[in-house]
């Protein structure tokens, strides 16, 4: 396959990952943060941003580790725990980074990080990416795609619980019941985007 | 292989597990990885007992190494002691039950990332003796289990008309308009929405208790 093609596909999987085939209304992943920390739109913004750039980088670093290091050695079943190292990692990495450079970043998004190690949501895309034998390219489009869609998601729901804030909502139904009948309603509302995209 | 414990102990562990301290209803956590296979009884059964499996094991193996443990290295460790057990689930499922194995895809290893099981060796593995750790690991497992089930169960049934596989009378039947939505992620929210308003309705709040 031609550079071009794989780039319209990255991008075609790319927009599916964000509406047809979000991550979060359609896979489920992801669910404990997203109802722990969709309370302000402000602190969902951080985490959301920080989840599109961990998933796009963990997305192609495991990549690689997984077809260069691990298939060559026959390794497979050692994957998840590759994953997860990778993941902790990276993570732990990018914080210290930030920590040195970007005081203000660090300060915004710091607190974030070390939530997203456990975020299911992280480790599902690299899975999901593996099952689905992505190239690499399209594995960036994917992991970009699929952190974008959770941004998008989270964000929505942020806003919707902002105002559900001075309702009067029923006891049992306060908190995290609420919050799935909205992420229902909303998984109904991107079901409708089925069918946008051909062959994928 | 677990030392015995006092019956009370056990008991009031299993209380807090199934009832008092739910995962799903109470703490909410964990719904990830196992929420995508309710359409289906027998992927969730399958799920849940490789849950409680790696819950009760993990639990007990954090708690038996946590004097050896350095503080600030603990999560790592409880992450890749935690991943031990899911590559076993993963790898028997696999030689014994391939069928199993590719319908459940890539769920099986996202056991790993399964807020609840860290959330068990955090809470209660790090700081107490294995046998508790491999009860309250045991029973937050299947607290976590029947109410997955329950949810499962009237999926399948609204959705296909079927209860593990087997047609169910009447809802199978021309009579019963088969609600598609169950078996899509949205019944999924909706199921575990109504759920949790349930149990959180019906079980008394711990601040009235006191009184």
């Amino acid at each position: 396959m031609n550079v071009g093609m794989e780039l319209w596909q990255a991008l075609v999987v790319c927009i599916s990952a964000i509406f047809t085939q979000n991550i979060l209304l359609s896979y489920f992943l992801g669910l404990c943060s997203f109802i722990g920390v969709s309370k302000q739109l402000k602190t969902a913004a951080g985490l959301g941003a920080a989840v599109v750039f961990v998933m796009t980088a963990t997305c192609a670093i495991n990549w690689l580790a997984y077809y260069y290091i691990l298939v060559p050695l026959h390794l497979e079943f050692f994957r998840f725990i590759l994953f997860i190292i990778i993941i902790a990692a990276f993570v732990q990495f990018i914080e210290m980074v930030i920590d040195r450079y970007s005081p203000v970043l660090y300060q915004n998004l710091g607190v974030f990080l070390p939530l997203i190690t456990v975020n299911c949501a992280i480790l599902g895309a690299v899975l999901f990416m593996l099952v689905r034998e992505y190239s690499f390219i399209v594995s960036i489009g994917y992991g970009f795609g699929s952190g974008l869609g959770w941004f998008l998601a989270i964000m929505a729901m942020a806003g919707i619980r902002e105002r559900l804030a001075n309702e009067r909502i029923p006891r049992g139904l306060q908190g995290p019941g609420i919050t799935l009948f909205i992420a229902g309603l909303m998984a109904l509302a991107f079901m409708g985007f089925t069918g946008v995209l051909q062959g994928t | 292989m677990i030392p015995p414990m006092k019956q009370s102990s056990v008991q009031k562990i299993a209380i807090e597990g199934l009832w008092e301290n739910n995962p799903i209803f109470k703490q909410v956590l964990g719904i990830c990885s196992t929420l995508a296979v309710t359409n289906l009884v027998l992927n969730t059964i399958v799920m849940c007992v490789a849950l409680v499996f790696t819950t009760a094991l993990s639990s007990a193996t954090v708690s038996l190494l946590r004097s050896y443990t350095p503080r600030n290295v603990r999560m790592m460790v409880e992450t890749l002691i935690i991943a031990f057990y899911v590559i076993i689930v993963d790898i028997a499922l696999k030689a014994y039950w391939p069928q199993m194995s590719t319908s459940l895809g890539p769920y099986v290893g996202l056991i790993i990332t399964n807020c609840i099981v860290m959330g068990r060796c955090e809470a209660y593995g790090i700081s107490k003796p294995p046998a508790g750790a491999f009860w309250d690991g045991f029973f937050n497992g299947l607290g976590y289990s029947y109410i997955l089930l329950i949810i499962a169960t009237i999926r399948e049934i609204l959705g296909m008309g079927t209860f593990m596989g087997i047609a169910v009378p009447y809802f199978s039947s021309a009579y019963w308009d088969k609600w598609i939505i169950m078996v899509m992620p949205p019944g999924a929210f909706f199921m575990l929405g109504l759920v949790v308003w349930f149990f959180r309705t019906i079980q008394p709040r711990k601040e009235e208790k006191a009184k």
